[in-house]
């Protein structure tokens, strides 16, 4: 399980260009693993790596410290494609913790928010005004929903109220899905009767 | 009056636990729960490390198809697959099945398929069910007024624990497609078009019924392959009322209820009613819907064959056609193209592999080019064998495989070469998608067939004219 998401300050690194899908983020031919870990190296493995193995001394992803860059700024459509969870386990394990885009797809999200990696959208205006100053720290407070940065008024955003609750208190959703077993199995007798 | 509601309110509602409320989703209830090889091992292990069983293995079936070979096995006897770890996964869901009493449609299997052909095949998809997998296509099964939609690793291990999962409720999207398609358009056209109308990402936070004229014209399969590519416009699924065509397309399917005409009567009950309203239409006309293929790496990016490449409205447009080696202002058919793949859970299925067959009847492969024709399922690799169109490919020059994802993914060693451009008939068209450096053009399974004869992108309407003059 994740640890809690609560705050988070770090620089931003910003990939502008829209409709990154998840075979970008993790190629597929890394998607025959039986085991959520280490998948870091298979981020963006393509964007980072040439053929023979050797890095890509030009891609920004190999040039930054991921400890201190922990939020990605990426453009619109971010993590369309594929729903393999494989996505936020790389990104989360190369160091990410949190994604900020226009627009996020929707399997993605889901699949992000289980893992500790928290997705936020923005408006067009406020993604610009983050992409113009890469350097300076930005503070996400999910606490209070909120995006500060220096000076700057702070920019509220919403998570879906639940999945925030188990950021907060790094717990997963398996175990409350659990506790409706009562309703489940009578949901489940109902339906039997009918038929 | 009771109030009016759309097939997918009609299926939701009879499927939620708990009603979802300001501070928790609902709970809903999943009836079919599909399985694969690439997405369940952790799941399994998620599970297991919790002391949990799989809740209602009944309602769980199995396949092996993504990271499996498609040539048969060696004179050794062993499989070719990609790499050691492939197999190790084949064989960790083997053993998870075991061990928890899920039916696998495993090697050896009759049943075995690509999921989304395999389980409507088998009767398994039904009108009114919900359907997951963790697997973004899963929304094919919508062709049969099923809500189908795909899920993460860790909601895998959730239904296998529970049989249900946390959901707050879409919004709706009618997309109506009119008029009737001229001969030579096919549901992948129809795909295409509705993506490049609606956006990569038009769908987002949508399930979309798909209706219209031009839709109810489709058999079984158009419809799947519309459903199945819901995904490319970003929305979690798309559905399509139960109709005669489908009532007839499942009847007699082993796993179909016992009383059939009792289920099909509620079946029919499902479609939307008269005044329930959407949060988004949109209207097409299929009337002026053109065989279509893409020139970019997004799904959207699809124009009717032999139109240019259009001039870039960004910076991803640039990079996309950049990428593909094209130049705005240029035709798609004018390069040459190395390699042409049919199959996959978008066009896999029997009248697929037909159509291919029809334009390559009696024609050849372009020399240098190879041709891979991979069918959907072992019945579809069956029935195809009956009716001879498995020679009708190897007299053409293409090579015929078992059944499996291969190419669509490109995981199992099925291959695009670093550089070289293919017309395809899966459902992405990625960068790398089919290859580390691939470039892949989307069209349908006519279209491919057309373009391995004459080794650049080609309208199927040419030899398709020259049968019917024949
Ligand atoms: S054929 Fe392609 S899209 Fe379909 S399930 Fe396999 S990999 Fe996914």
């Amino acid at each position: 399980m994740s640890e809690p998401f609560i705050t988070l300050t770090s620089r931003t690194v910003t990939l502008s260009q829209a409709n990154i899908d998840t075979d970008q983020i993790i190629p597929a031919r890394f998607l025959t693993t039986t085991t959520r870990e280490g998948l870091g190296k298979a981020a963006f493995h393509d964007w980072r790596y040439e053929a023979d193995g050797s890095e890509k001394p030009e891609a920004i992803l190999n040039r930054i410290d991921p400890t201190q860059h922990r939020i990605l700024l990426a453009g619109r459509n971010f993590a369309c494609g594929s729903s393999r969870e494989h996505a936020p386990w790389a990104l989360y394990d190369y160091g990410f913790r949190a994604v900020i885009s226009t627009e996020i797809a929707d399997i993605f999200t889901s699949n992000a928010l289980k893992n500790g990696l928290l997705p936020i959208v923005v408006s067009q205006a406020v993604w610009d005004d983050l992409a113009s100053q890469p350097d300076q720290p930005v503070t996400i407070d999910l606490q209070a929903n909120e995006i500060r940065r220096g000076n700057a008024q702070p920019v509220p955003f919403g998570v879906e109220s639940f999945a925030r609750q188990c950021l907060l208190d790094g717990v997963d959703t398996l175990g409350w899905l659990q506790s409706n077993l009562p309703e489940i199995e009578a949901y489940e007798r109902s339906r039997e009767t009918v038929r | 009056m009771p109030e009016s509601k759309t097939l997918f309110d009609k299926v939701w509602d009879a499927h939620v636990v708990r009603p979802e409320t300001a501070d928790t989703p609902g709970v809903l209830y999943i009836d079919l729960h599909l399985v694969h090889e690439v997405t369940s091992p952790q799941a399994f292990s998620e599970i297991e490390a919790r002391g949990l069983k799989v809740r209602r293995p009944d309602r769980t079936y199995a396949t092996l198809d993504h990271s499996t070979p498609t040539l048969p096995a060696g004179a050794n006897g062993l499989k070719p697959y990609v790499t050691a770890q492939a197999e190790a996964q084949v064989h960790t869901l083997e053993r998870n099945c075991a061990a928890h009493g899920v039916p696998l449609a495993g090697w050896g299997s009759e049943d075995r398929g690509v999921v989304h052909v395999m389980g409507p095949e088998l009767g398994l998809t039904q009108p009114g069910m919900t359907v997951v997998c963790g697997d973004s296509h899963t929304a094919t099964h919508g062709a049969f007024g099923a809500l189908a939609f795909g899920i993460g690793t860790s909601e895998v291990g959730h239904v296998l624990a529970t049989q249900c999962l946390l959901q707050r409720k879409a919004k709706a999207m009618r997309v109506t497609v009119d008029g009737e398609l001229q001969p030579g358009v096919s549901g992948k056209d129809v795909a295409l078009a509705v993506i490049a109308a609606i956006g990569f990402g038009g769908g987002t936070g949508y399930v979309i019924e798909y209706a219209g004229e031009a839709v109810r014209s489709l058999d079984m399969e158009g419809r799947m392959t519309l459903c199945n590519m819901s995904i490319e416009a970003g929305a979690r699924a798309g559905m399509i009322a139960p109709d005669q065509t489908t009532l007839d397309w499942l009847r007699g399917r082993k796993h179909v209820p016992a009383d059939y005409e009792a289920a099909s009567a509620e079946w029919l009950k499902l479609a939307t009613d008269p005044g329930a309203v959407f949060d988004k239409e949109v209207v097409l006309d299929g009337a002026a819907i053109r065989p279509m293929a893409t020139w970019g790496t997004t799904p959207d990016a699809g124009a009717p064959v032999g139109s240019p490449v259009p001039q870039p409205q960004s910076e991803s447009d640039r990079k996309a056609i950049a990428y593909m080696g094209f130049t705005a202002g240029e035709a798609t058919t004018s390069q040459p193209v190395n390699v042409v793949f049919i199959g996959s859970c978008t066009n896999g299925r029997l009248p697929d592999l037909r159509a291919a067959a029809e334009v390559l009847r009696g024609r050849k492969v372009k020399p240098g080019l190879r041709m891979l024709v991979v069918p959907g399922s072992e019945a579809v690799r069956r029935d195809a064998e009956a009716e001879g169109l498995d020679q009708v490919f190897i007299a053409a020059g293409a090579e015929w495989r078992i059944p499996g994802c291969s190419m669509c993914i490109a995981m199992n060693g099925d291959v695009v070469a670093p550089g070289q451009l293919a017309v395809s008939t899966s459902n992405r068209n990625f960068e790398g998608r089919q290859g580390k450096d691939a470039r892949t053009i989307l069209a349908s399974p006519a279209t491919a067939a057309a373009t391995a004869v004459a080794g650049v992108l080609t309208d199927p309407r040419v030899f398709l004219s020259e049968a019917m003059n024949a």
